[in-house]
């Protein structure tokens, strides 16, 4: 039983992140019908960020102190990125045929993974982005986990859990109790009418971008403290977990996108535990995972939450 | 547009070509012979990429030993130069240089590669012109005795030699470390499904057992995962004093990290792919404590080694000789003592290219990394590991043994 809840927690730990991720696409989806596939790396420009101000600022220093201003560097350079990528990557390709943008989006995740690796250590004294770079461990956030009965709780999968709820509620708060938001909402059910309501949909849109980069900027820190390091192509994987969760939960929707997160980092671990034999173990979790939103999608197309709110597909 | 860059590719190695005689034969020079011919010994290593490091340290001394020889004018009427090709740690790309290299009349024999895998690539290439390859640093069984190496060895290439041992010998010599040394009956093993990773576990695992001790949880991950979690709760259900991981740092460094994050207090083992400052940099504090094995003894502690560092140091070279650069120096003055036999009455370097394999073979001499001769597949008669533990953020020898005598 203790090793069920275990990996149940493991599970719920990995499922947040997956869920901070795919509510970036989630919401970019719901707006503009567009699966970014760059969003993976909007996530891994959010853990270099936060390397990036602890390297020129607080080189050595672990105290939790520090953690804010990592925050506030990977929220930055995520956003940043994804107002660029907006602005230049498809904005002009608005009016262009739906595959247009995804192909785009393929070429803007390979043109980020490579400008990373190539041009990381290019700034004086910072590592190569190469190989894997070890992240800096905060101490209060890293350190020894606690025990709960026969179950231990390491402390980044608190972080992760708190990083999860604060983001949730927060835009919970923003998309149903704000002028901006349902805002939002209108134009995720019917962009031209709200145009003639009034509403700035090219600032709607950009709004869009920037949340689902802002929670992928944190999962992007809780990464590297879950997994003690970071490295150019995390976003990849990540991202693709990430798509399959917003699926899993109905894409469009963003307590589904949560929910989809969850349901798959459950069940990718508990896979790991208790798939006996030859189809067991770690390295089939990839391949249960998919099975799982196979058989989700064949028995349910619209994704485990039916109800849609912020979609118009 | 193909036969430009024909053109550009040929101009740009004949500049290299040109500049390399330059470096190669000031040494040659002053030894006074103005008619001496030429021969050439390819070098296919990773100069750039996640690996360069290493391959540099290669470079480097193989370079050395061939000044070196030139200076002593080892083989009289005849100059030896350096073509150092860079195979990104790529299979393709090293194929590529085998090729280009073996189109050379004057090349004799090959240093390299790195990597077993692009040595896989290299091997029939060279094979066919009938160079000799040495690696200073290939580790997996196959390259010398063929996919069955431990029921049915049969030599594969004739000409492919190694100054390293392999990881038929180095799994078994962390079991019999970690069983009679350690003390440790029941471990776990992990592996990232890589040839390298489950070579190494698999071999481990079969001297494990046999000398008595219990593999309580046998788990696998994918080379490309980053979060442990699952695997280190279940390794924690397993009741497991320690744990041997077959991977390379990038693996083995985070997998060492978050076990140790998540409250879980064991030594992890592992092989030469993990004995680097990267491991040290990714598992962080938390690698206090865990192994590695490593091919040879510590050069630091070899008389025969004493020689070579002190001319490594007072060369200045830019990089330094990293794990195998040791072993690349053996590999040059193996073909060079092959080379005293093989050019001595040689009218060309074609003509001399199997009588050097066949010199080879019967080389023996004291080199850096200790006593160096070939057994008749080609691999290195020295059977020496060393196990290595980080010891206040650094790896220190804690043991070196002769394998052949346990």
């Amino acid at each position: 039983m203790d090793q069920f809840l275990q990996q149940s927690i493991n599970g719920l730990s990995l499922g947040a992140l997956y869920a901070l991720i795919a509510v970036g696409y989630t919401v970019v989806y719901g707006i503009v019908q567009l699966i970014n596939f760059a969003h993976g790396e909007v996530f891994m420009i959010g853990g270099f960020g936060s390397l990036t101000v602890w390297l020129a600022l607080f080189e050595g220093n672990t105290a939790v102190w520090v953690l804010p201003f990592m925050l506030v560097g990977a929220v930055v350079a995520s956003v940043g990125i994804a107002i660029l990528m907006e602005r230049f990557a498809y904005r002009p390709l608005r009016n262009a045929p739906r595959l247009a943008p995804l192909i785009t989006a393929i070429g803007v995740s390979i043109f980020l993974q490579e400008f990373v690796r190539l041009f990381y250590d290019k700034i004086p004294g910072f590592p190569s982005a190469k190989a894997k770079i070890a992240y800096p461990p905060i101490e209060t956030v890293t350190g020894t986990p606690f025990q709960v009965g026969g179950v231990s709780i390491s402390r980044p999968t608190l972080f992760t859990f708190a990083a999860l709820a604060v983001c949730a509620v927060l835009l919970w708060y923003f998309v149903n109790r704000t002028k901006l938001g349902r805002a939002m909402q209108a134009t995720s059910q019917d962009p031209d009418t709200s145009r003639l309501m009034g509403i700035n949909v090219d600032r709607i849109i950009v709004i869009a971008f920037v949340i689902g980069a802002a929670l992928a900027a944190v999962a992007g820190v809780a990464h590297g403290l879950r997994n003690t390091n970071i490295e150019f192509k995390m976003g990849f994987t990540a991202g693709l977990k990430a798509f399959t969760a917003a699926v899993l939960g109905g894409i469009g929707n963003i307590q589904g996108a949560v929910v989809g997160g969850l349901v798959l980092g459950v069940a990718e671990t508990l896979v790991t535990e208790y798939v006996p034999g030859q189809f067991g173990g770690s390295s089939w979790k990839d391949v249960w995972a998919f099975v799982i939103l196979i058989v989700v999608l064949v028995f349910r197309p619209q994704g485990l939450m039916g109800a849609k709110v912020v979609d118009r597909a | 547009m193909h036969q430009r860059s024909v053109v550009r590719v040929g101009a740009s190695l004949l500049v290299a070509s040109l500049a390399l005689t330059a470096c190669g034969s000031r040494g040659g020079e002053t030894g006074g012979g103005t008619d001496k011919k030429t021969a050439t010994i390819g070098m296919i290593v990773p100069l750039s990429g996640d690996l360069a490091a290493l391959g540099l340290g290669m470079r480097n001394s193989a370079e050395l030993a061939i000044k070196q020889a030139n200076e002593a004018n080892a083989i009289p009427g005849w100059t030896l130069k350096l073509d150092a090709k860079d195979d990104e740690a790529k299979g393709d790309v090293g194929a590529n240089a085998a090729t280009l290299l073996s189109g050379n009349k004057d090349v004799v024999a090959v240093i390299g590669t790195l990597n077993s895998g692009v040595s896989e690539k290299v091997q029939p290439i060279l094979s066919s012109a009938k160079i000799a390859q040495i690696s200073p640093a290939n580790t997996n069984p196959s390259l010398t005795k063929g996919a069955k190496w431990a029921s049915d060895p049969k030599r594969t290439y004739p000409g492919y030699f190694r100054t390293c041992t392999t990881d038929a010998i180095q799994g078994p010599f962390a079991a019999r470390y970690l069983f009679t040394t350690a003390g440790i009956k029941k471990i776990a093993t992990v592996h990232d499904k890589k040839t390298y990773g489950q070579g190494l576990v698999e071999s481990f695992s079969e001297e494990y057992k046999k000398l008595g001790g219990q593999i309580a949880l046998a788990e696998t991950v994918n080379p490309d995962d980053s979060d442990f979690s699952a695997v280190i709760s279940k390794i924690k259900a397993a009741g497991v004093q320690a744990v041997y991981a077959g991977g390379e740092s990038p693996v083995t460094g985070p997998l060492s990290n978050q076990m140790k994050t998540a409250g879980l207090k064991l030594p992890l083992m592992g092989g030469d792919g993990m004995f680097n400052a990267k491991y040290l940099e990714l598992a962080a504090k938390n690698a206090e404590g865990d192994l590695s094995t490593s091919v040879g003894a510590p050069p630091e502690t070899l008389p025969s080694a004493k020689k070579y560092l002190d001319d490594y140091a007072a060369a200045k070279l830019p990089d330094p000789y990293e794990a195998y650069g040791p072993y690349a120096y053996d590999a040059a003055n193996a073909i060079i003592e092959g080379l005293k036999i093989s050019l001595k009455d040689a009218k060309d370097v074609e003509s001399a290219r199997q009588p050097t394999i066949d010199a080879i073979g019967g080389v023996k001499f004291d080199g850096a990394t200790g006593a160096v001769s070939f057994d008749q597949y080609g691999d290195s008669t020295a059977k020496v590991l060393t196990t290595y533990q980080v010891k206040a953020g650094k790896w220190v020898a804690v043991e070196t043994k002769d394998f052949a005598k346990p």
